[in-house]
């Protein structure tokens, strides 16, 4: 996040500060259109893929809130679903009371979400952000439990575990928009989800932002130079959960429903998750754990019913292999990008894949043939594996998964070699081009 | 009335000593290791269907000694070939280690025990009337609950006094590095440890699955209540997670029973709540109905009053 | 110079200090009177409660009894910000930076507070011209303008040493504490460091505490000797390295290099 350019250039002539400023932010400008497209590419048009769409913009917001509290400041939190869930109670409340004659235009509901967000952050903020560390992540899971079984006493207000449900097509239609089509969502919650990645960019830019990173790095230090870290925190804390709590309003425009889950610990681990497999040492790691978990929980629950234990897998394994993330993995290649060496990177990625693949099939088969019996043992042996008809009842599924399986993570370490070679070769050529590059510097 | 505090207060001190039980493991470690295992309610899990398990094949009292040993050497695998590799990257890798782990564990319960509660029933052997009082029979697996949680405190506090093990894990407490530079093998300490800790929760899951309901979510139902017990007694200390389990457990036993809501209260007073005003829903709720709320509304005021918690020393 | 010393009084009071960790005292009644615009040395062997006396002026720590005034302002048992934010900057023994930050955002940070930009989030820092310009001046003044975009935690140690220093100065504290900034440099190295804490001096109050007897008979006007948690004497230079109090603690203690 650490950005070094700091004195802009002065424009020459006034029209070329238009340009100057299309420059800056052409990566906006670019993301911008991709969005305005998205719903209409071939595969992605439809009602699904719209719908798809729409769930990852709502959780990459969320997703990037909890970056500003884990990523920035060094707060682990386990309950940052609170002020998502509560944000979703105020704005299908409000739904209810659009719906009731209200007239207020229905794409103003998750504004109504980010205040109540604010609203609770400031309240448990005040609680929880005196103390940081392992504390503020007991605290963050108790305050999460709390609101939880409030939830699920208080159910005249929160619907219990079946929730409240309130129409997003009834009320005001400014320029005979009914909100009702998907497509009309998705352009809402896409503005909404811009705005607020925008502004939390913007937030880690002003003094207050830039303080969050030092006091994630060093809170005693902090105090020195004349910032106390636990307001810091709170401020952090309040603007995170301002933004979940638009998260949890833009929810309840999509879903035109919150239930008590909502504000659950399901939902905080997985924000959790999305923020940590996307990496959490940059802005656009959340963003990427977003749309990578949300395909995967909407495409993998499709196909298995076990896909929560392939989440957890997969998280264990970001955890022990790539602190970084999956963002952390793509930028360790920039500095070999472009030797000459990193067309053998790439192949010895390759080479190594079909040994992994073969592996992960086979640890899928195990794990599939063994869920299903535990789950559903009365659906009987035969069970659809891989486009295939498979007995469970014989041996030979078992075994060829165990073989795929021992096969394949046997050659896999024979090809990690292959890759460090490929590696070491691209890195050392990066040193030689690069340090040509940097010498010059007034 | 006398015969409701009686029974309450044994209730709730069974499960206190239960969540002790849990919570005494957890902080071994923490203050050891400077750890917080999320996945040590997992363990706990892990003691309740390891011992239906083992007690449908080979009957309840092997079972009560085999379960926690099992689960206290997949304690020891976690942090031998799991958390060591970790460590360097940090506390918060660490944590997020056993979160993924917890996730794992209930997941892989599911696979080999299925999603639905399991029968696990009490035992026929300890099912039967231990004593009588106002009339009315106290079950003897309770009372084995009792004899067990005190039993093995007592076990393991002549231990850590009375041995030489014992001896070096305390200084390893406290000071790790100077234990490592007299020459003992820390690491292996700290494996031992997390044996020990987890052993402690799969004991508790053996005598508390049947008590509680055995299924995929258990770990998860526990796991934080657990962990208010742990910031409500002062992180790190022994004496705070006792006073902290025993007043968590007697209190929420004593709400149950208790069907009495703000509106009765305010009825006394003479004071009428509308049943159309936004407040009769909240002044409505019975405490029985609120007891799962009760540990943590006690966290938010512990933390409001004594932000180290009761015994807490330091600021973690 | 002793003239011009008490015209400008007396900036850094204190008076019966008091500091003990549980039963053990540390600091066994400080009094002390730091002038404006002097260097002021702090020596004593180790052990001797030096750092523990920075931090209870610099409110790492409340001091178990005894005043301690900044500019006549009572300051003790305040947080450490607070105290910043009076004009009191200070630095660490063992080196205290943002390591994951570069050094510019190092320097940057440090800066904010002093130009009253305090929690502000309704400005980007990029724009802030008199921030970034400041920041550019340390970065000039502590030698690293080169380095400014490395990352903190990878920088050399006496990199990072330079860097503590900047930290400290960069938000243009009057009363400025040095613990032991020299500590673990090598020759060349040190004799640059006194050249900078020669410069960033200039028109401030400066503590140091410092085990190198020629940094300190270099730098300092004045110089105190803390021995069990007691001054023992008050001194300039010349005068310090004559008192008889002074060379039994030191030739009690450790070779005569006074």
């Amino acid at each position: 996040m650490s950005e070094s350019k700091t004195a802009s250039p002065v424009p020459e002539r006034r029209s070329g500060a238009l340009l100057q400023w299309l420059e800056r932010r052409k990566a906006w400008l670019f993301a911008a259109i991709v969005l305005i497209i998205l719903p209409h590419v071939p595969g992605l048009d439809g009602n699904f893929g719209r719908s798809l769409l729409s769930q990852m913009g709502i959780a990459a917001v969320f997703a990037l809130s909890y970056n500003l509290l884990l990523g920035q400041t060094g707060l682990l939190s386990f309950g940052h679903a609170v002020y998502f869930g509560l944000g979703g109670y105020a704005g299908i409340h409000l739904m209810r009371a659009i719906n009731a004659g209200l007239p207020i235009p229905m794409p103003l509901v998750p504004l109504a979400g980010a205040a109540t967000g604010l609203a609770f952050g400031m309240l448990f903020g005040a609680l929880t952000t005196r103390r940081a560390g392992v504390v503020f992540a007991l605290i963050s899971l108790g305050v999460g439990e709390l609101v939880f079984a409030a939830m699920r006493i208080l159910q005249g207000f929160s619907g219990g575990e079946e929730g409240i449900t309130a129409n997003r097509g009834m009320g005001p239609h400014p320029f005979g928009l009914t909100f009702g089509p998907q497509l009309q969502v998705y352009y809402v919650i896409v503005f909404w989800s811009a705005m607020a990645a925008a502004l939390m960019a913007a937030f880690l830019r002003t003094p207050a932002g830039r303080m969050c990173n030092a006091v994630r790095d060093n809170p005693e230090r902090a105090a020195f130079i004349g910032y106390d870290p636990v307001r810091i925190r709170f401020v952090v804390f309040c603007v995170a959960a301002m933004f979940a709590g638009l998260a949890g309003g833009l929810h309840a425009l999509n879903y035109e429903i919150v239930a008590a889950e909502a504000v659950g610990a399901g939902r905080s681990g997985t924000v959790l998750l999305m923020a940590y497999i996307g990496g959490v040492h940059s802005f656009f790691g959340a963003v990427l754990g977003a749309v990578t978990i949300t395909w995967l929980q909407v495409s993998l629950s499709d196909y298995t019913t076990a896909w929560q234990l392939y989440l957890g897998l997969f998280f264990i394994a970001v955890v022990l292999f790539a602190p970084g993330g999956l963002s952390g993995l793509l930028l360790m290649h920039r500095p070999i990008l472009g030797t000459r060496a990193f067309l053998h990177v790439v192949k010895s990625y390759a080479i190594a894949a079909l040994p992994a693949l073969a592996a992960a099939a086979g640890a899928i088969m195990l794990l599939e043939i063994n869920y299903r019996r535990a789950t559903q043992p009365d659906t009987g042996a035969r069970m659809r594996l891989f486009w295939m008809d498979v007995d469970t009842s014989s041996v030979w599924p078992w075994l060829s998964a165990i073989a795929l399986l021992a096969g394949g993570a046997f050659l896999f370490n024979r090809c990690r070699r292959l890759v460090a070679n490929a590696w070491q070769q691209a890195s050392d050529e990066a040193r030689t081009v690069g340090g040509m590059q940097r010498e010059p510097r007034p | 009335m006398l015969e409701i505090i009686t029974f309450s207060l044994l209730n709730g001190v069974v499960y206190g000593l239960l969540l002790f039980m849990v919570s005494s493991g957890l902080t071994l470690i923490f203050s050891l290791m400077g750890v917080l295992n999320f996945a040590h309610a997992s363990m706990f899990m892990l003691g309740a269907y390891f011992s239906y398990q083992i007690g449908t094949w080979i009957g309840f009292w092997p079972a009560l000694v085999i379960a926690p040993l099992l689960v206290g050497a997949i304690g020891a695998a976690v942090e031998r070939y799991g958390l060591r590799h970790v460590h360097k990257q940090g506390h918060v890798a660490e944590i997020l280690f056993t979160f993924g782990l917890a996730y794992l564990v209930a997941e892989s319960v599911i696979m080999i025990w299925g999603r639905n509660p399991i029968e696990n029933r009490v035992p026929a052997v300890i099912d039967f009337p231990a004593f009588l009082l106002f009339g009315t029979s106290y079950p003897a697996y309770k009372v084995l609950m009792m004899a067990i949680s005190v039993g093995m405190f007592a076990f393991l506090y002549l231990a850590f006094r009375r041995t030489r093990l014992g001896l070096i894990i305390r200084a390893a407490l406290t000071h790790p590095e100077m234990v490592g530079a007299l020459g003992h093998d820390v690491p292996r300490i700290f494996v031992l440890v997390f044996a020990i800790g987890s052993a402690l929760a799969g004991l508790a899951g053996v005598i508390g699955g049947f008590a509680l309901l055995t299924e995929p979510s258990m770990a998860a139902a526990l796991g934080p209540i657990v962990f208010v017990v742990v910031v409500v007694g002062g992180l790190g200390s022994i004496t705070g997670a006792f006073i902290a389990s025993m007043l968590i457990g007697i209190i929420q036993t004593f709400a149950v029973s208790l069907d009495y809501s703000l509106l009765d209260l305010l009825r006394v007073f003479h004071v009428v709540v509308s049943s159309d005003s936004a407040f009769h829903e909240v002044a409505a709720v019975k405490i029985a109905q609120a007891a799962p709320l009760i540990p943590y509304l006690l966290l938010v005021v512990i933390l409001i009053f004594r932000p180290r918690g009761l015994l807490g020393r330091r600021d973690a | 110079m002793k003239d011009a010393r008490a015209s400008r009084g007396c900036v850094l009071q204190l008076r019966d200090l008091h500091k003990r960790f549980g039963a053990t005292p540390i600091i066994r009644g400080v009094s002390l009177d730091i002038d404006q615009g002097e260097r002021h040395a702090i020596i004593g062997p180790n052990g001797a409660g030096k750092s523990t006396l920075f931090n209870l002026v610099s409110g790492l720590f409340a001091p178990s009894a005894g005043s301690i005034r900044l500019d006549g302002e009572p300051i003790e048992g305040f947080s450490p910000f607070e105290i910043y934010r009076r004009g009191l900057a200070r630095s660490f023994q063992v080196t205290n930076i943002f390591p994951r930050l570069s050094v510019f955002e190092n320097i940057r940070c440090s800066v904010l507070w002093s130009l009253g930009y305090r929690y502000s989030f309704k400005r980007d820092v990029a724009k802030l011209s008199d921030a970034n310009a400041r920041t550019g001046e340390v970065l000039e003044q502590i030698g690293m303008s080169a380095r400014r975009d490395v990352r903190a935690g990878v920088l050399t140690y006496a990199e990072q040493r330079a860097l503590e220093i900047g930290i400290t100065i960069a938000g243009n504290a009057r009363v400025i504490l040095l613990d032991e900034p020299t500590a673990g440099m090598s020759r060349a190295e040190a004799a640059r460091a006194v050249s900078l804490i020669r410069t960033i001096s200039v028109g401030r109050t400066l503590v140091m505490v410092e085990h190198d007897m020629g940094v300190v008979f270099d730098l300092a006007d004045r110089i105190s000797v803390l021995v069990y948690g007691e001054i023992i004497a008050t001194d300039a230079p010349t005068r310090i390295r004559e008192n008889p109090a002074v060379r039994a603690a030191y030739l009690g203690t450790g070779p005569g290099n006074l």
